[in-house]
């Protein structure tokens, strides 16, 4: 109590400061020149906020920290599953953020020191930093699910990191008979990409209709209902004979014995509630949380991390920012789109805050295409804005929503097209 | 077009009045950002969804109030259309009318477009000015996704949106004397143009 009332302090003070210096404000930005930036993370948050802040004031100096060489984007991985498109076509590499001036490095942040302003590396670097930007994605609650971590995930794979997972969950779809039963077990709320398991066993049944038409999907759910649950079973209706007896999608909820409690790799079966199911093929998506560096560096409260929604300013450690699915967004779903534009909103107020001017009204947006099966999208979008006494932010009331249940074919078809239009845009904005 | 400049001035000296006595808004800049996503960097699209850098003010101001109130059909846009004050769309349609449109990289056929060139300046360019280039007075053409000019064409006809009377006739005239492949041909020729 006694930290946020001295942070409290220090951010009015901070904020008295740039009111003083307002009257003569020409909105130059030369204040922050020679400002140092540390973004950790280079997916599609971490990468947002790198490219923007250089875009908006490149006076500022950005580095990048990134384990990894490539990006895969777990957005359209389930295309990839189907075997509609290559593993290729959603990795991206960095060189479209160095061309912006990014200084990108690939090493392991291994703790950040919030008195010194400094991040270390596995590789033994000190980045000395004004602000820095955390955008660790999401990590595994692997004790959650007896006999599943990540070892077993090699051979009963997530594949919701995409990239090597997404590469081994295809080759057993590939591998897997005609008249085989596939699983898929989506977590409890909340988690990385909330229609991603309902989309992933519609294009699994879209690649099973084609060439394996006996199989089953079986989805075994931790939960009594999921995103866009309507249109999902309309269109699985419609493609996949949902509700029939040949119906090659089924849905357990967790009240119908749906939760799985363990998992046995050698007999590949997994342990619900009531009964045991066998599957050729399962997919298990563990319950989540946010990524390792957040609870290394002290920035969780529970599972996530808590920001000022206006900056996404760490409410535990002052200039440390946390966005993308770490964060707690809420009522923002946890997705490539919102990490985008949270991003911005962080770069905005970083820019600002680091050249004495008082960051502005934030404004977000998300927009959920899933694909159900060829020349078929549907679509969940929300515009929303911060109510700052109780930082929150909230969907505008009176707009946004899903798409029609009475959506005719061309327009389903177009979704499924604009699906492919936003992947194109979002990932060029994020990494070109 | 010395009216549609002066509309334009108009424009962007009301978002000022809007901005010096609305403190709770957000930035121009800021409501646009979301937008990027979808419609690409700064409003300049690489794919099928419509470029919307460099719109004419009105156009946008026109689009964005016709989504809201249900006038024009659309997929996802009549969501989002109503999230936002008529400020706020305002300010938005200033700030892409502000950006350069980048041309849309896409494989078109050279015969249609050379064809469609010809067909444009029949038929379109009294409108659609400099070869659909100019947005003094229209939506931009030149350069903008072909599937998407063939959905909004699909759109006019379906009544889906409200066609223009001088287009009506326009399109029913090349129609009447070229046939049905008339409009690709100029889709390809706007196409065409990278």
């Amino acid at each position: 109590m006694n930290k946020i009332n001295r942070r409290e302090f220090i951010k009015l003070s901070a904020a008295a400061a740039a009111l003083g210096t307002l009257a003569g404000c020409t909105g130059s930005t030369t204040r922050s020149k020679g400002a140092r930036i540390v973004v950790i993370g280079g997916g599609p948050g971490g990468a947002t906020a790198a490219k923007q802040i250089r875009m908006m004031d490149p006076s500022i100096q950005v580095t990048l920290v990134e384990a990894n060489k490539h990006y895969h984007t777990c957005f359209m991985s389930n295309e990839v599953l189907a075997g509609d498109r290559t593993l290729d076509s959603i990795q991206f590499g960095f060189n479209g953020l160095r061309g912006h001036g990014v200084n990108v490095v690939h090493d392991m942040v291994t703790g950040i020191d919030p008195k010194t302003r400094m991040v270390m590396t596995k590789g033994g670097q000190s980045l000395p930093y004004d602000r820095c930007i955390v955008s660790p994605g999401v990590d595994f609650k692997w004790e959650a699910i007896e006999g599943y971590d990540a070892n077993v995930a090699e051979k009963i794979p997530h594949a919701w990191k995409a990239g090597p997972q997404t590469a081994i969950l295809r080759r057993q779809l590939e591998a897997m008979p005609n008249g085989g039963t596939v699983i898929i077990a989506p977590p409890g709320n909340p988690f990385r990409c909330p229609p991603g398991p309902y989309e992933r066993a519609s294009q699994i049944a879209h690649y099973l209709k084609q060439h394996k038409p006996r199989s089953k999907i079986l989805i075994l759910d931790a939960k009594d209902k999921f995103s866009k649950q309507g249109l999902f079973i309309q269109g699985w209706k419609r493609l996949y004979g949902y509700g029939t007896d040949n119906s090659m999608i089924e849905w357990v909820s967790a009240a119908g014995g749906g939760k799985i409690e363990s998992v046995n790799a050698g007999a590949m079966s997994v342990q619900g509630a009531v009964e045991s199911f066998k599957g050729d093929v399962i997919n298990v998506i563990p319950p989540q949380k946010a990524g390792k560096l957040a609870f290394v560096a002290g920035l969780t409260k529970g599972d996530w991390c808590p920001v000022n929604k206006k900056t996404f300013e760490s409410l535990i450690h002052a200039n440390i920012h946390v966005l993308g699915d770490a964060s707690i967004a809420a009522g923002m779903p946890k997705s490539g789109y919102s990490a985008n534009v949270q991003a911005k909103v962080c770069a905005m107020a970083v820019v600002d805050m680091l050249n004495d001017r008082e960051p502005g009204d934030p404004s977000y947006m998300n927009t959920c295409y899933s694909v159900v099966g060829k020349d078929y999208g549907i679509s969940v979008s929300v515009v929303y804005s911060l109510d700052e006494t109780k930082n929150a932010i909230v969907a505008v009331k009176g707009a946004g929503g899903l798409t029609p249940s009475d959506a005719t074919p061309e327009m389903l078809a177009r979704e499924a097209h604009y699906a492919h239009g936003w992947f194109a845009n979002i990932t060029n904005d994020i990494f070109g | 077009m010395a009216l549609k400049k002066t509309l334009r001035v108009a424009f962007t000296g009301g978002l000022m009045i809007g901005a010096l006595t609305v403190h709770a808004d957000p930035s121009p800049q800021m409501l646009s950002q979301t937008c990027a996503a979808c419609h690409g960097t700064m409003g300049s699209s690489i794919a099928v969804i419509p470029t919307i850098a460099g719109a004419d003010p009105e156009y946008f101001v026109e689009s964005m109030q016709a989504f809201k109130n249900g006038e024009r059909k659309a997929t996802v846009m009549d969501r989002v259309a109503k999230g936002y004050s008529d400020e706020q769309i305002t300010a938005m349609a200033n700030y892409f009318a502000a950006q350069k449109p980048v041309p849309m990289n896409q494989s078109f056929s050279a015969d249609k477009a050379k064809l469609g060139a010809k067909l444009h300046n029949d038929y379109c360019e009294k409108c659609h000015e400099d070869g659909g280039t100019n947005t003094e007075a229209s939506a931009l053409l030149a350069g903008q996704s072909m599937r998407y000019l063939k959905y909004s064409m699909e759109d006019f006809k379906a009544g889906h949106r409200e066609v223009p009377k001088k287009m009506k006739t326009q399109v029913k005239k090349m129609l009447d004397k070229h046939g049905p492949s008339s409009i690709e041909s100029v889709l390809n020729f706007y196409g065409s143009q990278q």
